[in-house]
């Protein structure tokens, strides 16, 4: 039975050895799936690739030169959420799925789930020229051992009207301000904890707060009191990204958290915005593309993400979404198939000063990742989220 | 009771159907057994298991780290439902906003369906019945949106008010917007159950009302009302618990502290996967809807369905 599977797993998660790796990622505890060596090649197509993704993931554009190329048809469930993504990819896609674009916020409990299981990143040769952030990113490897293939990502940007602040914000302060009381959005979603966490982190450093998906109760109250006292100043907290373009082109909020693409579609229809990361940085979300535990389809699944990393499939996929590519060699075909892009999606920046600025959505876990287990895990952060909200 | 209705009945000749049918007059139990198994097992598995089911999840934990059920029998999501504020302040919001929109019906659908049941003529009855029907084939999604686009800072209503001359009205994303939207979407299953039961009352009882010297308000108030008050109760179930599990209004038109019970059952289902605790807090309407019932089935309502 399913439950019976469930704590099969969980007792593998709880016994098994956190090992001591210096690669890339996060140091955490074994996941279920870390033991299963990937495969070394690529073998002949099956023929069939069931995907679980983003609406628009596997675009005609890119996706039908990826069938005629590999013979690989594929088969699309495009879900609406990233916990749609987890329960359909629960018991290792039950060997229904082979693949998911899980974002960030999805990804440990993927991995800690058991439902997806280790990839060889050699058999992807432009993975080599993955900007070095995205090669092992704490969200999608854990002791060295890559769980997918990173894809694109996007910053969680401070969006504003021009009318009403001429001068560009510098601060996420304005978020918190009871100066601009029912003029704010922000998303509706429990990882919004993390942005009050950072904001916390550089004006109360008194708190100690490192990572801002690592906090201690301490830090998880102060940052939920901060919260609390936003709520009245909150007009709404937008779900889908066009309930906020729709709330800031008709004058109902001036000033909130967003995505680039956003900014891009207000400034496309005329609306007086911008967007800035402010002085104490920002969250980002990033996907990877991830292979199912039970995945019956494996050489096609390699075929596929060998194909979304190379550089113009990626530019494409960019374009097409307003995110960014982590493929580096990307920018040029951006820059070919829309002048200006590169900069636009911040497609140039590279090197370690830039990424730092940005704390990219993961799953909070009780591990603190010092192998203490006093964080406060993502169950707690919706809980603590609906009393944010009253 | 069946024997004998199959007693009345003229035996069948021939056939095959004929065998099975003689089979049914010789075991008596035979007939209403093969009618009613196929909707009482329907009832039993799909509905009543899926009750026991919610009930049972409803006292196990979910671990934390993993997230996975753990099967241990506690009460500590009735506790957490009981003893944290929150949770009371968005069953009250809940239970409040279901009852002002009930209210609300009542009162628009009332002079409506009097006149639909009683004063119009046949041809004005179908066209109001058309118009009262009408929007219940548009998308739920779509006449939500309309209301946005009616409510919001640069919407019709601001426009219209402007326009007279008068200040602007904030009510988009607050909870006015949810009851005006609930009342609107809501308001057919009010109307009809109430036109059912006007268009019952005898036209013989206000005759003698009238004859007996009553004036035209005395009958409506001691006759009509009445009698249309069990209809008004079987419409109230149907608003009162449309409203009580609804969360795509809430989202859509409601502001900051919109929350409604199914929102926090649908986060605890769809986020954070903590089923156990959505399970236990979908007791709460459960449980309102048993005692509204109860109480709906004591003034009669069920007699006007």
């Amino acid at each position: 039975m399913k439950f019976g599977a469930f704590a099969a797993a969980a007792a593998v998660v709880l016994t098994a050895c956190g090992s001591t790796g210096t690669t890339p990622g996060s140091t955490q505890e074994q996941p279920p799936t870390a033991t299963m060596k990937p495969q070394t090649s690529i073998g002949a197509g099956e023929g069939q690739l069931n995907l679980v993704l983003w609406d628009g993931y596997a675009d005609k554009s890119w996706a039908d030169p990826f069938t005629a190329a590999t013979g690989c048809k594929l088969n699309l469930h495009p879900a609406g959420s990233s916990d749609e993504m987890v329960s359909l990819m629960k018991d290792g896609g039950g060997g229904q799925w082979d693949m998911v674009s899980a974002s960030g916020d999805a990804d440990l409990r993927l991995i800690y789930g058991g439902d997806v299981k280790p990839m060889n990143t050699d058999l992807i040769p432009d993975w080599q020229n993955f900007d070095n952030y995205f090669k092992g990113p704490p969200y999608n490897t854990i002791n060295g051992i890559h769980y997918g293939i990173s894809l694109q990502w996007g910053p969680n940007t401070l969006l504003y009207n021009k009318k009403k602040f001429p001068n560009k914000p510098t601060s996420w302060q304005v978020i918190y301000d009871s100066a601009n009381s029912g003029l704010i959005t922000v998303p509706d979603n429990p990882i919004q904890i993390a942005d009050a966490a950072l904001y916390l982190s550089k004006t109360q450093p008194s708190l100690g707060i490192k990572d801002p998906y690592e906090l201690t109760q301490k830090q998880f109250d102060a940052t939920v009191a901060l919260l609390k006292q936003q709520r009245p100043l909150i007009k709404k907290y937008w779900g889908l990204a066009t309930d906020e373009i729709s709330l800031f082109k008709n004058g109902d909020v001036q000033v909130g958290a967003a995505w680039p693409y956003q900014t891009i579609q207000l400034k496309a229809a005329g609306a007086p915005v911008d967007d800035t990361i402010p002085s104490e940085g920002a969250t980002g979300w990033a996907d990877t593309w991830m292979l199912a535990t039970k995945a019956t389809h494996p050489n096609c699944a390699y075929m596929w993400a060998k194909w979304v990393s190379t550089p113009k499939v990626q530019a494409m996929q960019a374009l097409s979404f307003g995110e960014t590519p982590v493929n580096s060699k990307a920018c040029a075909e951006m820059e070919a198939q829309q002048a200006g892009s590169c900069h636009q999606y911040h497609a140039d920046e590279t090197g370690a000063a830039y990424f730092d600025t940005i704390k990219f959505w993961k799953t909070p876990l009780a591990d603190c990742g010092n192998g203490s287990k006093t964080c406060i895990p993502y169950a707690t952060w919706v809980t603590a989220w609906t009393s944010i909200k009253g | 009771m069946s024997s004998v209705e199959t007693v009345r009945r003229p035996r069948p000749k021939g056939g095959g159907a004929a065998g099975a049918q003689s089979l049914f007059w010789r075991v008596s139990w035979l007939r209403p057994l093969v009618l009613l198994t196929p909707p009482v097992g329907w009832f039993v598995v799909i509905y009543l298991a899926a009750l026991v089911t919610l009930l049972i999840t409803a006292f196990w934990t979910i671990d934390p780290f993993t997230t996975q059920i753990v099967q241990s029998w506690n009460l500590d999501n009735f506790r957490i439902i009981i003893t944290d504020s929150t949770y009371w302040s968005i069953i009250g919001r809940t239970v409040g906003i279901a009852t002002l929109v009930t209210a609300t019906d009542a009162v628009l659908a009332f002079p409506f369906a009097y006149f639909m049941a009683r004063v119009a003529t046949r041809r004005v009855q179908t066209l109001l019945f058309a118009a009262v029907l009408l929007p219940l084939w548009a998308s739920y999604l779509a006449r939500v949106y309309a209301w946005i686009l009616i409510l919001n800072h640069s919407g019709v209503l601001n426009w219209s008010l402007q326009s007279i001359g008068l200040p602007p009205a904030n009510i988009g994303y607050t909870n006015t917007a949810m009851w005006l939207v609930f009342s609107y979407i809501w308001l057919p299953f009010m109307i009809i159950p109430v036109y059912a039961a006007l268009e019952r009352v005898p036209e013989s009882l206000m005759e003698a009302s009238a004859d007996l010297g009553a004036r035209r308000w005395q009958t409506l108030r001691d006759v009509v009302l009445p009698l249309a008050a069990p209809g008004v109760v079987a419409g109230s179930i149907f608003t009162f618990s449309l409203t009580l599990g609804d969360y795509i209004t809430p989202i859509l038109v409601g502001g900051a502290s919109s929350t409604f019970i199914g929102n926090v059952v649908y986060a605890n289902v769809g986020i954070a996967n903590n089923i156990p605790f959505a399970a236990a807090l979908s007791m709460v309407p459960l449980g309102i809807m048993a005692v509204y019932l109860f109480i709906a089935y004591r003034l009669g309502a069920f007699e006007a369905l």
